[in-house]
């Protein structure tokens, strides 16, 4: 089969724009070629947005959109080239499956007997070789999700795009499928952006994310990057930093930090762990991160609230004077009751510093 | 479907049943009467009145001319109907709420006020010939009723479909008559059957329309019974009938009409 190279994506600051209301505010975004990079965040975000900016179904309002060397800001969808998988799959429904997978072969004026050639082998790659004369109507949505992929991969396009395409599958499948979406993609050498809202599935397929909120990108790097290191609260709180904690430092003693909460109880955390920490910052903690202690151990003191077994872990639902907090414990050690005074100390691993928010 | 029904319901259904389908016992038993008038139960059985409709120049010529209108009527509404709902359904949010209500007006207007209204401007004012009239009357007529059902039919479709062709380097306008339209062939077809039964059963309309020597099926009819008491009109409504049920057994064998109902 005859190979396009894969080809980067440059977004130059784009903006577009709704009626009057502004979605996209000077996005830029780069994707080097081969790469996959996922849009995440909730909806209105302006994933989508973003998505159909780049193939084409929206104009920008300023910037521009290149594939390769080729500026497709102005160009129509029909020209732009690009595969993509849509989140119902939006296969054609009076068309088999074998010709949903010729079809664009088929605009690009393949004749008749490559066309099945190509559009058969597709099939066998996304294992659906025997369903290749049924319609759409006759499949599962499983099935029609790897009609979609293939219809998309046969052309070889310079760019792939995934709009949140496992949303309507059940969750084993949907592990299953972004195995195979991931394979498919760098088997093929294919450059992808990956809309969802989904944080596993976006850390589990890309080689970096991008975190979306309000019409920009918040923070772009490795899933390893973004999990360990948020740039601010919104990435902080969707990567699963549940708690949030505002700090002042009171005292320095070498690389030592005493810092103290809302209530005035104070942690000691080590610069060595955290890097530099500022006079004021925020302590974002997961809940593995806050770990139950008896009575008389440094830390934060709170009264316990409700459990809930995790199986690795119990998770309690804590009162501090600084707030609800949520902490683990351990399951082995005899569990202490609702109401019952303990201490929550600090895991550095488990926890980020971040800039204090800007009042 | 194993499911029991409950008997009342199925008494009400048995009646409802009765409603719709006694009417057409009574037309049916009364043409095939040997009788001079209209009678029910027929006495004796004969087909000298469907000899006699045929025979009537009058009607075979009103028949041409509904036949016609019909056809074009028709046509012309789905010409007009099916990019109408594409657009309404489609691009739903830019128009006003009010707009897709306007291709419903028609049906607010009492038909007789909208046949006279018609003869005052179009053959009165604009002198246009009475086939074009006609033609044009039962355009506006029936185009409510192809709107209303393209548009169902169009509701149903995804249209991202048609934005999955258009990114496959289909052109926009080719996507529509190559994707879309193939997509709603159950909703046109719909749409035609209901257009074409209204246009073919109008009288109101086609009663301030026809003019010397063009006349519509139902107002030949109507001025048949005016002056003649026998059973013509009975055979008259059975070969409608008839006509209807062959195009009904055709559609379906060709395309499928459990879809459309569907």
């Amino acid at each position: 089969m005859k190979m396009t190279p894969s080809e980067p994506l440059v977004l130059d600051r784009v903006s577009a724009s709704y009626g009057n209301t502004e979605i996209l505010k000077d996005l830029s975004l780069d994707v080097r070629p081969g790469e996959l990079v996922s849009l995440l965040g909730s909806s209105g975000c302006g994933k989508t947005t973003t998505l159909r900016l780049v193939a084409g179904f929206l104009t920008p309002t300023r910037g521009s959109i290149r594939i390769g060397e080729r500026d497709v800001s102005r160009v129509p969808v029909h020209k732009r080239n690009i595969g993509i998988v849509f989140q119902n799959y939006a296969l054609l429904p009076h068309l088999t499956v074998r010709d949903n997978v010729a079809f664009g072969l088929k605009q690009r004026g393949v004749g008749n007997t490559e066309r099945d050639r190509q559009a058969m082998e597709m099939l066998e790659t996304v294992g659906l070789t025997g369903l290749a004369d049924r319609l759409p109507s006759a499949l599962s949505n499983g099935q029609k999700q790897r009609v979609a992929l293939a219809r998309a991969l046969v052309i070889r396009p310079p760019l792939l795009m995934f709009d949140e395409p496992l949303s309507n599958l059940d969750a084993k499948l949907r592990v299953e499928m972004r195995v195979h979406i991931r394979a498919l993609q760098k088997a093929n050498e294919r450059t992808a952006i990956y809309v969802t809202h989904d944080q596993e599935e976006a850390f589990a397929i890309s080689d970096r994310v991008a975190i979306m909120d309000a019409g920009r990108i918040v923070q772009l790097d490795t899933p390893e990057v973004l999990y360990r290191r948020p740039v601010n609260e919104f990435v902080a709180r969707f990567v699963g930093f549940e708690n949030i904690l505002p700090m002042q430092v009171v005292e320095r003693r070498g690389k030592i930090v005493t810092a103290a909460l809302a209530g005035g109880a104070t942690l000691e955390l080590d610069q060595g762990e955290f890097g530099i920490i500022p006079d004021h910052f925020l302590l974002a903690c997961r809940p593995e991160g806050l770990r139950l202690a008896a009575p008389g151990n440094a830390g934060v003191p709170v009264t316990l609230g409700m459990r809930t077994y995790l199986g690795r872990a119990y998770q309690y639902q804590c009162d501090s004077d600084a707030g609800p907090l949520i902490a683990h414990g351990a399951v082995d050690k005899a569990h202490p009751g609702v109401g019952t005074q303990a201490v929550l100390s600090v895991a550095p691993q488990q926890c980020a510093i971040l800039p204090a928010a800007k009042s | 479907m194993g499911r029991k029904v409950h008997p009342l319901l199925g008494i009400s259904a048995g009646l409802v049943f009765l409603f719709l389908i006694a009417p057409l016992v009574l037309v049916l038993g009364a043409a095939f009467n040997d009788a001079t008038y209209l009678a029910f139960p027929p006495q004796s059985l004969s087909l000298r009145w469907f000899e006699r409709v045929l025979s009537l120049q009058n009607f075979m010529d009103a028949f041409l001319v509904s036949l016609t209108v019909a056809i074009s009527a028709t046509a012309l509404a789905l010409l007009v109907g099916i990019p109408t709902s594409y657009a309404i359904v489609k691009h739903r949010g830019s128009f006003p709420s009010w707009f897709s209500s306007v291709f419903f007006l028609p049906l607010l207007v009492p038909e007789i006020v909208f046949g006279f209204s018609l003869l005052k401007t179009v053959i009165v004012a604009l002198e246009l010939p009475v086939m074009t009239a006609l033609i044009a009357g039962h355009t506006i007529l029936v185009l409510p009723y192809a709107v209303r059902v393209l548009g169902a039919s169009l509701s149903n479709f995804d249209f991202s479909a048609e934005e999955a062709a258009v990114s496959l380097g289909m052109h926009p306008l080719k996507t529509v008559l190559a994707v879309v339209l193939p997509n709603i062939k159950a909703g046109i077809l719909a749409a035609f059957i209901l257009a074409f039964i209204t246009s073919l059963n109008d009288v109101s309309v086609s009663l301030f329309l026809t003019g010397p020597g063009v006349s519509t099926l139902q107002v030949e009819v109507l001025t048949y019974v005016e002056q003649y008491f026998d059973p013509s009109v009975a055979a008259v409504s059975v070969l409608l009938m008839a006509i209807t049920l062959v195009v009904m057994v055709v559609l379906e064998r060709s395309f499928g009409l459990s879809n459309v109902v569907k």
